[in-house]
């Protein structure tokens, strides 16, 4: 399909979302730039194989994940000591009390395995049908709604329920906000 | 804190996935959250410059070169 003006407007539609998914895969604010950059230029380069009609954000979405994916062997080692960059990138700190389980929320989400983790985000946050991320992700319908289940299940569990201590603010913290809210 | 982890503990309804209701809302709710920040910082500029200016053959040769060139390269 040429590159028509509004071929780049939906393009630049998606942008936002594109981010979003970059940030919440690398967890690093920086590097989903660099991805969503990336995403755009392969895909004003290869902007002939793109259908007319088809999902254009799943197809922008289909070249970031595989980007991300190239990518994170490689990178493995630095996304380490990029830990907490991601509230960085916010332009609005959210509250003290909200902000911390804000960061509880992001370790639990690293450390689902990573196919688990792409699952419950394009599913449960960007909104994609089940059919859309499993074309997105390259597999079965049927393995992306056990990916989402276990995700959810595994997040349930460093969260919610009793002996997950082991990672988040430690109890100190947790004894203060729980002082301060009650 | 402490309320969410005894709710969740009495509450397990097994619903669908072993998971209540409540817990799913919550992990749903807060996954959003955390997405939808980055999602209301719209377009950065450096984007819009890019797909509004690039054509087709300027990106393929972007990313042959792409050694990365993070400056503005002041074009006209």
């Amino acid at each position: 399909m040429p590159l028509t003006d509004s071929l780049r407007d939906d393009i630049l539609a998606a942008v936002p979302s594109l981010r979003a998914f970059a940030i919440s895969l690398s967890g690093n604010g920086d590097r989903a730039d660099d991805l969503v950059q990336e995403t755009l230029l392969r895909a004003l380069a290869n902007i002939d194989s793109f259908q007319p009609g088809s999902n254009l954000p799943a197809w922008l979405f289909t070249i970031l994940r595989n980007l991300f994916r190239s990518d994170y062997r490689k990178r493995r080692r630095e996304v380490e000591d990029a830990e907490g960059n991601y509230a960085k990138t916010l332009k609005t700190q959210p509250a003290q009390n909200a902000h911390l389980e804000f960061e509880e929320f992001r370790a639990a989400l690293d450390k689902l395995p990573q196919d688990q983790r792409e699952a419950l985000i394009l599913v449960g946050a960007s909104g994609f049908s089940y059919e859309d991320a499993a074309s997105i992700c390259g597999c079965a319908v049927g393995t992306i709604k056990s990916r989402v289940n276990r995700a959810r299940s595994k997040l349930a569990a460093l969260l919610y329920v009793e002996g997950a201590e082991d990672f988040g603010p430690d109890k100190t913290v947790r004894a203060v906000i729980g002082g301060s809210s009650g | 804190m402490k309320d969410v982890k005894s709710q969740a503990s009495k509450s397990t309804t097994p619903g669908k996935g072993g998971l209540s209701a409540e817990i799913q809302s919550r992990i749903g709710h807060q996954l959003r959250a955390m997405y939808d920040d980055v999602v209301r910082q719209g377009v950065p500029e450096r984007f819009a410059e890019l797909v509004r200016k690039l054509d087709a053959p300027q990106a393929a040769s972007q990313l042959e070169g792409s050694g990365g060139s993070n400056e503005d390269d002041g074009r006209e």
